[in-house]
């Protein structure tokens, strides 16, 4: 496989016997380094970096909150981009992968809400605000479900696929509505710290184990997305036999 | 190919005024909603006078919801869209057409209906024009985007509150500016025109997002 170009590669893990070969492989080391990456962060994150001045021990869900919402959004991007070249190019693994993607990037959004909102109590003294970054994650929470179910109840793979693909492209809208919320609004959600034009603004010791959150949440995203991916294309496969021996 | 637009929204208006239910029914529904909220909140006039603007849209939106299933699936089920795919039209361009004859039988309608409904929940005299204006630039938006969530559950058998469920997260953006541009001092004093123009911007968005997606969504409802 080496010998080819990346573009040629594409399209040959476009077969899934060739695929379910190379995800079959990937599967355990990537959970291998979910695994020491979660731990390094929690480690990091509960014992070893420092309490706010203000918020004191509380501020320590900010490092399950943070790299929630960033995976919530990351998983809508993977999700929108497969639904981009599903439609474009009609690579056939594409809508496999979006609709892998969507219950992943729907629990990531649901944990930022929950986890936020449990910070929110005693921090701003409220379990909810309707102010404009909230708002906006509990939209793309709906579009998760509402894409979700479009998959659910339309019966015919390749015209589910399609539709689900032009829903997720409309909806993408939404994920820099998202970024921006508390640039564009005066929310009571704190601003960019980290995704900002003038670099992070956080202290290091904190930045640390952030980061190592987000990256270990990220691999434990594309582990489960390619075990998601594999069981989709058993159920494909599966539905495929039982039309065949219905025929005969 | 205007004289095909123009026939299809002719066709469309005609079969939507003569076998009835549509524009009635989503009034009737405007009308039964309206009513039940001071049942459900009190009597309070002054509490519904500064909430009015709010629960008018808030009906309206319901009201439009319920009218989306019968943008497509008639025509889907008795293949009159997979002929109309074929014709002269293009797919943007017949989808346009049949939003257009839906806002004339469904919108507008609402949008009538709306001050008269006003005055069931005390809306301040000084509200009226602006929600009949913001009414007007926001209801084409909601059948615009309306027509994506029909188009994408069309060949879904039961597919009516599937659809609404998926345009809801659109209709937002209408909804919130729509209160505004209302003027409703509650929701956020002072922008009422600012909201306008964003509403007006969000229906020009509409009118070029709603009938490329739901032709995308339509074709590919029609071709498996």
């Amino acid at each position: 496989m080496s010998e080819l170009s990346f573009t040629q590669r594409f399209h040959a893990y476009a077969n899934p016997t060739r695929f379910m070969t190379l995800s079959g492989k990937l599967v355990v080391p990537l959970g291998i380094v979910t695994a020491v990456l979660i731990g390094a962060g929690l480690y990091f994150a509960l014992l070893n970096s420092p309490v706010d001045y203000q918020q004191g021990e509380t501020v320590r869900i900010m490092y399950v909150h943070v790299p929630s919402a960033w995976l919530g959004m990351f998983a809508y991007m993977v999700m929108a981009s497969a639904s981009l070249i599903a439609l474009v190019f009609r690579h056939p693994l594409a809508d496999v992968c979006a609709k892998s993607a969507a219950p992943l990037g729907a629990a990531f959004t649901f944990l930022a809400l929950a986890t936020g909102s449990l910070w929110g109590r005693p921090m701003w003294g409220t379990w909810w605000v309707w102010d404009a970054r909230l708002t906006s994650m509990l939209i793309l929470l709906f579009l998760y479900f509402g894409y979700i179910a479009l998959w659910a109840t339309i019966e015919e793979p390749v015209r589910a696929a399609r539709a689900a693909a032009v829903l997720a492209l409309v909806g993408s809208i939404n994920v820099p509505i998202v970024h921006y919320s508390v640039v564009w609004w005066n929310t009571l959600h704190q601003p960019a710290s980290v995704f900002r034009v003038d670099g992070p603004e956080i202290a290091g010791s904190m930045l640390i184990p952030l980061m190592l959150m987000a990256v270990g949440f990220t691999f434990f995203f594309v582990t489960m997305l390619l075990v998601r991916m594999r069981v989709e294309i058993l159920r494909r496969r599966v539905r495929a036999l039982r039309l065949a021996t219905a025929e005969v | 190919m205007m004289r095909a637009f123009l026939s299809l929204v002719k066709r469309d208006v005609a079969l939507a005024t003569q076998v009835g239910g549509g524009g009635g029914m989503a009034v009737f529904f405007f009308l039964v909603a309206v009513s039940l909220l001071p049942l459900g909140i009190g009597p309070n006039l002054n509490l519904l006078a500064k909430i009015a603007p709010g629960l008018l849209w808030v009906a309206l939106l319901l009201s439009s919801l319920l009218t989306l299933d019968r943008l497509f699936q008639a025509d889907f089920e008795d293949g009159t869209l997979d002929a109309l795919s074929m014709g002269a039209l293009p797919l943007e361009l017949m989808v346009s057409a049949k939003i257009m004859a839906h806002w004339l039988t469904t919108g507008l309608p609402l949008v009538v209906a709306a001050p008269f409904l006003g005055l069931l929940l005390n809306l301040g005299s000084a509200h009226f024009l602006p929600l009949v204006g913001a009414m007007l630039l926001g209801t084409p938006a909601l059948s615009l985007l309306g027509a994506i969530g029909a188009a994408l559950t069309v060949s879904v058998r039961r597919g009516g509150l599937l659809a609404s469920l998926l345009v809801i997260p659109f209709y937002l953006p209408v909804l919130i500016f729509g209160v505004a541009a209302a003027g409703s001092d509650v929701a956020m004093p002072g922008v009422s025109q600012q909201a306008m123009l964003l509403l007006g911007a969000v229906t020009l968005v509409s009118l070029v997002l709603g009938p490329v997606a739901a032709a995308a969504a339509l074709r590919a409802n029609l071709r498996s």
